[in-house]
């Protein structure tokens, strides 16, 4: 039987962690956030014996995750922009060293102490890097509150498949809004040992050494070459997205995460109008859904790209499209969500204005 | 290590030692404990680090723990603490190791779970983590070599280094007025009820290397009691920073670093182990 609720989206991932089977968490509280440390400091434990730390910082909480993540558990932890900029010496650590693990950043608008509500300004941070080194995460966008609990649990099997930290990259408003949530069954937590985790060294095997420092510059460069031959995989079997009236479009809107479904109503009242608009929605933004925004190029008279920052994700639309369409850009900033109205009349003067 | 034990045996020695006769195992009365790898050590000649990394792998041998036993080493001159000691290890990023070793030993909590950490990590960049994972009283050892500087870098000032003492960064004494005065996070952490046995040692006389021995076995055996942290400072030395030879490195910590870093147990647990 269907197991349906109404719940917040912060609270929907809380409880699919648990469902998952994840078996740390470690977190700090920040806004729009802390529900996800709260709801599974009230719920985890006693259900499947979860451990629930809150940290003394998200440096810590990240370094927590690192060893966590180390013995080849399932272990994850949430935070919000400022924290996470804490958090990305820690992750490019855990990106060299290889090890699953979940991230969640509940985008809030910055930059600085910025504001609570919802943004996507750190779009650059998640996709690009964000620490240092060349190293990328694999980022998944949800845009419903039903996608913030599944997609819990396509992470934590995308991360033990590719040895890779998973982020997932949502906004304060999907964090905070309810909806109805269709919840998967609760999955054992399952014990597995790795060979590379440090669990205690047997006597058959040679001893497990979680590490990112390679000092001599020939390794290094064998360690880079083979992450990003990790990174071309993944990009090859992993890209994502959502087309929502596109085969017949003259013109195409892209956003990700809620943006998205805004844009899906700005495309119904361009369409109420007589223009055929399409909407395609990245759901994983690394890796990054370059081919089929290119094909679409070839046939459509314009592009426009909304988010809510200054332009951060337009500029792999325009890598994607490579000039072959004009790709018009609208944001709003600082926590203001765009409604759809405002997103028509950007199509109609920046996408139409040009004809 | 003093001149005397530095220089070659001589050939009377080596002609015995050659003889199959005496290299039986009923004469073996020292060897290389399993629990440390055929890797030479990096540090420099007469560094502390080197016998502490030793004593722990005797420890481990001794109590038979090295299936259990998951350690974290630090950044600095010790990073490579896991290409000597033959266990599962994790690097940790500059000053987070007690963030590394909770999140290991929250995960698995039967296991023995150390740390090893440098004073530039644990009492500079670290300072956050090490008191509070002291405050939580997490089940596991912290051992923590106070060199009164900081060794991989090149000789700069640390948290630890004395009043006066010259470093790269303090190039005509370290000025307090200025700079601050040396912190005895040791004495700061005992006073943490998170906290279960803390204790410090030195590693440059054969006496204080028996009692580091002991204090580390102490740690490794309190965590089955899960009562706390257990914390082992151990004054150190850094030769080549404190440019001076072994012999003269050891004389200095004896005469400036211990009346400042006194030896001992600083908090002791109500019940012992037997
Ligand atoms: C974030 C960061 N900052 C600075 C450094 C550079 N660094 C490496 S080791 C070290 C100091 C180590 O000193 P200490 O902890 O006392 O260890 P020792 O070498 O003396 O044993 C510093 C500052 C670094 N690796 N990472
Ligand atoms: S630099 Fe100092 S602390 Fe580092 S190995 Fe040499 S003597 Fe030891
Ligand atoms: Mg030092």
């Amino acid at each position: 039987m269907k197991e349906l609720k109404l719940m917040k989206g912060n609270e929907a991932l809380a409880e699919a962690a648990i469902r998952a089977g994840c078996d740390g968490y470690f977190g700090y509280p920040i806004t729009p956030q802390s529900e996800v440390l709260e709801y599974l400091s009230r719920e985890a434990t006693a259900r499947t014996g979860m451990v629930v730390l809150q940290a003394e910082s998200e440096v810590a909480s990240i370094n927590m995750v690192y060893g966590a993540a180390g013995t080849g558990k399932k272990i994850m932890t949430s935070s919000s922009s400022p924290g996470v900029s804490l958090m990305q010496e820690g992750i490019s650590y855990i990106a060299c060293a290889e090890l699953p693990c979940l991230l969640v950043n509940v985008n809030r608008g910055g930059p600085g102490l910025g504001t609570i509500q919802p943004s996507q300004g750190d779009y650059f941070q998640s996709v690009k890097g964000g620490g240092h080194g060349d190293y990328k995460l694999i980022v998944l966008a949800p845009s419903t509150v039903q996608e913030m609990s599944d997609f819990v649990k396509l992470s934590f099997e995308l991360a033990f498949k590719y040895r890779n930290p998973v982020m997932i990259l949502t906004d304060g408003a999907l964090g905070q809004m309810m909806e109805k949530v269709e919840l998967f069954p609760q999955q054992p937590r399952t014990n597995e040992i790795y060979p590379w985790a440090t669990t205690g060294k047997k006597h058959e095997r040679e001893r497990s050494i979680i590490t990112s420092l390679h000092i001599q510059p020939d390794k290094m460069e064998e360690i880079n070459i083979h992450l990003q031959e990790k990174y071309r995989t993944i990009e090859k079997n992993e890209v994502r997205f959502e087309e929502v009236d596109c085969e017949d479009a003259d013109f195409i809107i892209l956003g990700y995460g809620l943006v998205a479904r805004i844009c899906q109503k700005a495309a119904q009242l361009a369409r109420e109008k007589g223009y055929k608009v399409g909407v395609l929605r990245p759901i994983t933004l690394f890796p990054y859904p370059t081919d089929v925004i290119r094909a679409y190029s070839e046939k459509v008279k314009g592009m426009m790209v909304v988010e809510m920052n200054a332009g951060q994700m337009v500029e792999d639309v325009r890598l994607s499209v490579e000039g072959r369409t004009t790709v018009d850009f609208y944001g709003r900033m600082g926590g203001i969500v765009p409604t759809p109205e405002e997103i028509l009349e950007a199509f109609e003067n920046k996408v139409l204005g040009r004809k | 290590m003093n001149e005397k034990q530095m220089t070659a045996p001589d050939s009377h020695y080596e002609q015995m030692i050659a003889e199959e006769s005496v290299c039986t195992t009923e004469n073996i009365v020292y060897e290389k404990p399993h629990t440390l790898t055929d890797t030479p050590f990096h540090y420099c000649p007469g560094c502390g680090h080197g016998v502490a990394h030793r004593l722990i792998a005797e420890v481990i041998e001794e109590m038979d723990i090295q299936e259990e036993t998951i350690g974290v080493a630090p950044v600095g001159c010790s990073v490579f603490a896991y290409n000597y000691l033959n266990i599962d290890m994790s690097e940790a990023a500059h000053g987070r190791a007690s963030a590394v070793a909770t999140g290991i030993k929250r995960v698995l909590p039967e296991k023995y779970v150390f740390s090893y950490q440098g004073d530039g990590d644990l009492a500079a960049i670290g300072t956050a983590e090490t008191i509070h994972t002291c405050n939580r009283g997490e089940n596991i050892l912290i051992i923590f070599i106070n060199n009164g500087i900081y060794g991989m870098t090149g000789g700069q000032m640390a948290p630890t280094t004395l009043p006066n003492m010259k470093s790269t960064t303090s190039p005509f004494g370290r000025d307090t007025n200025s700079m601050g005065y040396p912190l005895k996070i040791t004495e700061l952490i005992a006073a943490l009820p998170g906290t279960y046995y803390v204790t410090r040692q030195s590693v440059h006389k054969p006496l204080n290397v028996r009692k580091a021995k002991k204090a580390i076995l102490n740690g490794f055996q309190y965590q089955k009691l899960n009562r706390g942290t257990c914390f082992v400072e151990i004054v150190s030395n850094c030769p080549s920073n404190w440019k001076m030879t072994p012999v003269e490195s050891n004389k200095w910590l004896e005469d400036n670093m211990l009346p400042f870093y006194q030896l001992g147990d600083i908090k002791v647990p109500k019940e012992e182990i037997k």
